[in-house]
């Protein structure tokens, strides 16, 4: 049944209210050139069971190809229990309820889900999550223009080993605002972040210094000897870490003498199945005296009068309903489904349960690296510590490898020639935990047929 | 009935200044804003040194119900915060006007014009209902 909130007497009777003709006048103020009168291309709608049939046969069409794809989305078992008890009535709901304190169930699994992601980090406070890894990063520029209090700087050193597609999302979300993102290369053998063109920085006015580890080819930065300059030059520091990797790397906290000021991440490898892109959800920490400057919602545990303990939503005055135009972020709710999801599955794999996934994955990646590189026209970009994925180099065009794997049944990489055209015909791939001896050795067989 | 001290003068936008021997000024926030606001437990106070301008904002209080900006009612340099309100902003509820003090500014030359006296302040809150 069509949920339609008012009768057409209804729309009349406020209509005449306020003394407008159609519901069309309201939009008057809307120049008619920037008006569509009609969807193109856009097919009638479909019934729940049509459009049912249609989207399985397609489904049926991808197939289960085996994936090597990574680049910021990566593909880990779940445990059955995660998306079974996510999808309970109690917790399937997107979004924190608006009378939130009335379900302190739900407040309770934020509670528990920023308790996590804080120790994972090592910082001292989480919001209740954002929308995703990129959108993370853009409010993490946001946030440390705003903390800064020593300067005024609107401008942030962003390597070319972030994530490309968290440098355009802060790029859309941040630079009508006013910031502005300059790059820093990275060595041609090493794939890290390039520090004597960094040093050539000393002594500019930079809000932050953004540090993605591990970088975004899978290369383990000099995280505590970058965070130590930044800090000399006064600059804070903004960690985008993969949350499976914390398990076994050192938490940002720990950086340099001082460590990371704002971290944050995109939590899908935490219990968030590959879905065309999403939805997933990004996570954010940072410490306790940036609290004010921090967007999102933020649960906390309190006691009522008779002195049970309770949770309820805190530090509201940054948020819109009270501070308004200047509040910290448009963003005043938070990923609750995946969010969820990612407790659970934290809970259920423990410190020691993610560290295996961690370790698994970067053990599957190294042996691939060695399967791969013993084809002929195969090598390594880069040389040094990586965790769960690396570059590739060909001699053949990376487009057509990748065409004749998936014809077998395997997506063999992202190709990286759009964004990074100086590395040639270069592949990111990726093996987590998932990926058995029988795969690494499909995955070979796949590469030498496509080259030949 | 709000406690406007005659011995000092009032920005309309509900701060208070305070004239001291050296030719500096103290600057806080009234009693009708204080009240206005409920328990604080939060004060945001500028960095010493920085320039502040009159009618700008300089600080902001944040209370369990909202959060404001507090506006500079004079230009002038900051020579020194009130470190005990990081600890204890409910000193403002307290003593606005003493030890619930903000900001220590110098003001540049000339910038104390548009201020009112504790009478005009009053007839100013008796027109807003406070």
């Amino acid at each position: 049944m069509p949920f339609v909130p008012h009768t057409d007497a209804d729309v009349r009777e406020m209509l005449a209210t306020i003394g407008v003709s159609d519901i069309d006048a309201l939009f008057d103020e809307i120049p008619p050139e920037l008006r569509i009168a009609g969807l193109d291309g856009i097919p009638v709608a479909l019934s729940e069971m049509q459009i049912g049939r249609l989207m399985s046969e397609r489904a049926q069409r991808d197939g289960r190809p085996l994936s090597f794809l990574g680049a910021g989305a990566y593909e880990h078992h779940i445990p059955s229990a995660v998306w079974a008890i996510t999808t309970r009535g109690e917790f399937y709901s997107a979004y924190t309820p608006y009378q939130a304190e009335a379900s302190q169930g739900t407040l309770q699994v934020i509670y528990e889900y920023q308790s996590m992601i804080t120790s994972l980090t090592g910082l001292e406070v989480s919001n209740a999550s954002l929308y995703d890894g990129g959108s993370a990063v853009a409010e993490a520029a946001l946030m440390a223009v705003r903390a800064h209090r020593k300067s005024k700087s609107l401008r942030l050193l962003v390597p070319a080993t972030v994530n490309p597609n968290y440098r355009r999302v802060a790029v859309s979300t941040a630079g009508n605002q006013g910031l502005q993102f300059d790059t820093v290369p990275y060595v041609a053998g090493t794939g890290c972040i390039d520090r004597e063109a960094l040093a050539r920085h000393g002594g500019a006015d930079y809000a932050a210094l953004v540090i993605q580890q591990p970088n975004f080819f899978g290369q383990l930065e000099d995280v505590d000897a970058l965070t130590d300059w930044a800090h000399a030059q006064g600059m804070f520091v903004i960690a985008v870490v993969n949350p499976t990797s914390l398990a076994i790397l050192k938490p940002p906290a720990e950086w340099g003498t001082k460590g990371a000021d704002i971290c944050v991440g995109e939590g899908q490898p935490l219990g968030v199945p590959l879905s065309s892109g999403g939805p997933y959800f990004g996570f954010m920490t940072t410490r306790m005296e940036h609290v004010r400057s921090m967007p999102g919602r933020i649960v906390g545990r309190t006691v009522d009068l008779d002195g049970r303990p309770g949770f309820t939503l805190t530090l509201q005055a940054r948020e819109q309903h009270i501070r308004r135009g200047k509040a910290t972020s448009n963003i005043c709710t938070n990923q609750g489904l995946l969010m969820t999801a990612a407790t659970i599955y934290m809970t259920l794999l423990g410190p020691q349960g993610l560290a295996r996934v961690a370790e698994e994955s970067r053990a599957r990646t190294r042996a691939l690296v060695e399967l791969a590189t013993a084809v002929p026209g195969v090598r390594a970009a880069f040389t040094g510590p990586r965790f769960h994925e690396a570059v590739l180099r060909f001699d053949a065009p990376v487009a057509t490898v990748l065409e004749r794997m998936a014809v077998g049944g395997v997506l063999g990489g992202v190709a990286l020639a759009d964004d990074y055209p100086e590395l040639g015909e270069a592949l990111l791939v990726c093996a987590t935990e998932t990926k058995t001896d029988e795969d690494l050795r499909r995955y070979v067989e796949a590469l030498r047929g496509a080259l030949r | 009935m709000s406690q406007v001290p005659a011995d000092l003068r009032y920005a309309k936008s509900h701060e208070w200044v305070r004239n001291l021997p050296d030719g500096s000024v103290e600057i806080g926030i009234t009693d009708h804003a204080q009240h206005a606001l409920g328990d604080l437990v939060f004060v945001e106070l500028p960095e010493v040194g920085r320039a502040l301008e009159a009618g700008a904002a300089c600080a902001v209080v944040e209370s369990v119900k909202a959060a404001s900006d507090v506006y500079s009612p004079v230009s002038g340099t900051v020579l020194a915060v009130n470190e005990a309100l990081a600890g204890t902003p409910e000193l403002i509820n307290q003593e606005c006007y003493g030890r619930g003090w903000m900001m220590r500014v110098q003001p540049a030359a000339g910038s104390a014009a548009e201020l009112l006296g504790a009478d005009a302040y009053t007839a100013e809150l008796a027109a807003i209902g406070g």
